[in-house]
């Protein structure tokens, strides 16, 4: 546990629509339940009435199985989601910006950014003029498949779709919560240091698509391109690779085709087009 | 990091299920290359139980190996981390064992 983020610990996640700033409370369903009013009267126990029951389930089972109804209400509508996870200031943001801005007359594109606090990056995309939802998760560190469905409720995605759902920022506990989305991508920057894939391993180990940002810095900076890729390959050896700079536009007529075959293959191989 | 928010899971989810019966154990297990850390479950586990049905329960974390079957060689390995390698040189592994997060079982009174 980190005792610096207390993750969940009395959280209180609040989803807000940029359009209209409302703000109104969620419950998180994995806080904990302070049940104070339990009475129960134990008195006269003995060993002998000790009883054991064999549960034999799944601690992510809640998770797991909101994540399978979500990934079934995109399926109904033709949705494509992808979940967009990275360590905080790999680009996650900047590349979305750079997304919308290029393809907006092509697809309708919808967001759901999360966050701990603040409407910073929801107002972004607002800018860059795309429907966002901005979900900040108090003291937790990672988006669950409950807030999910909470921001897809209020979000309401147009059918033949694609919505990106922008992670908290952090390699570690997003990777393991399922959200029901189609892909999972991981970008990481040049800046982070080329041994991320290593450090972080079950990050990458989940990921579909490695997209690594930041490529312009390349020539001021100690990073080798082919280290991390067999660093990323080591943990999974099948992880699609892509080189980006989001600010600069390097690469991203390789990941907009990324984006474009991810669509098209969908259920009923129908065309996502406007 | 996430501990604590499953920790908390963990102890909503036994509470359910015991329908108010006192818990005096519970037993979990842990797969090796879940990324829990069963020393932080532990942690966090006598301050989540406190004021529940599991105040003050007793708690077991079985770990369980990982094993992968390696796509190439068909052998079957034990792997240390995530990181892994078939003898053969392969690293194309398909786990099968060591992701569990499980609660096995519990005492009650």
């Amino acid at each position: 546990m980190c005792s610096t983020c207390r993750c969940s610990d009395e959280a209180h996640t609040t989803i807000t629509d940029v359009k209209d700033l409302h703000k109104e409370r969620y419950h998180d369903p994995y806080a904990a339940h302070h049940c104070s009013g339990h009475e129960h009267h134990h008195d006269h126990q003995h060993d002998s009435e000790r009883r054991l029951i064999h549960l034999e389930y799944d601690l992510l089972e809640k998770n797991n199985r909101l994540a399978e109804r979500n990934r079934g209400w995109f399926e109904g509508r033709d949705i494509c989601a992808l979940n967009m996870m990275s360590s905080p200031g790999a680009g996650k943001t900047t590349l979305l910006e750079r997304t919308i801005g290029n393809l907006r007359a092509e697809y309708q594109i919808s967001v759901i950014e999360g966050d701990q606090a603040t409407t910073r990056d929801a107002d972004r995309i607002d800018a860059a003029g795309s429907r966002v939802i901005q979900v900040n998760t108090g003291s937790g560190c990672h988006l669950d498949s409950a807030m999910l469905a909470d921001a897809l409720r209020k979000l309401n995605p147009p059918s033949h779709s694609l919505v990106m759902i922008e992670n908290v920022g952090n390699l570690i506990c997003p990777a393991l919560f399922d959200l029901g989305e189609r892909k999972k991508v991981v970008i990481m920057s040049v800046t982070e240091g080329e041994d991320k894939p290593l450090k972080y391993p079950q990050m990458f180990r989940v990921a579909d698509l490695m997209i690594l940002n930041k490529v312009d810095l390349l020539p001021h900076i100690s990073f080798s391109v082919e280290r991390c890729i067999a660093h990323a390959r080591k943990v999974k050896p099948l992880i699609q690779i892509i080189e980006t700079s989001a600010t600069k536009g390097i690469g991203l007529d390789e990941w907009y085709l990324w984006l474009r075959t991810e669509i098209s293959t969908n259920g009923n191989g129908s065309a996502h087009s406007k | 990091m996430h501990e604590l928010a499953l920790t908390e899971n963990i102890i909503a989810g036994v509470a359910e299920r015991v329908e108010g019966a006192r818990v005096t154990r519970v037993v979990l297990q842990i797969g090796k290359l879940s990324g829990v850390v069963p020393e932080a479950v532990r942690f966090c586990f006598d301050v989540c139980a406190a004021g529940t049905a599991l105040e003050g329960a007793s708690l077991e974390i079985v770990e369980i190996p990982a094993r992968a079957i390696c796509r190439s060689c068909k052998s079957t390995i034990e792997l240390s981390d995530m990181i892994a390698l078939c003898s053969c040189g392969s690293a194309n592994l398909r786990m099968l064992s060591g992701n569990e997060l499980r609660v096995k079982e519990v005492e009650v009174l």
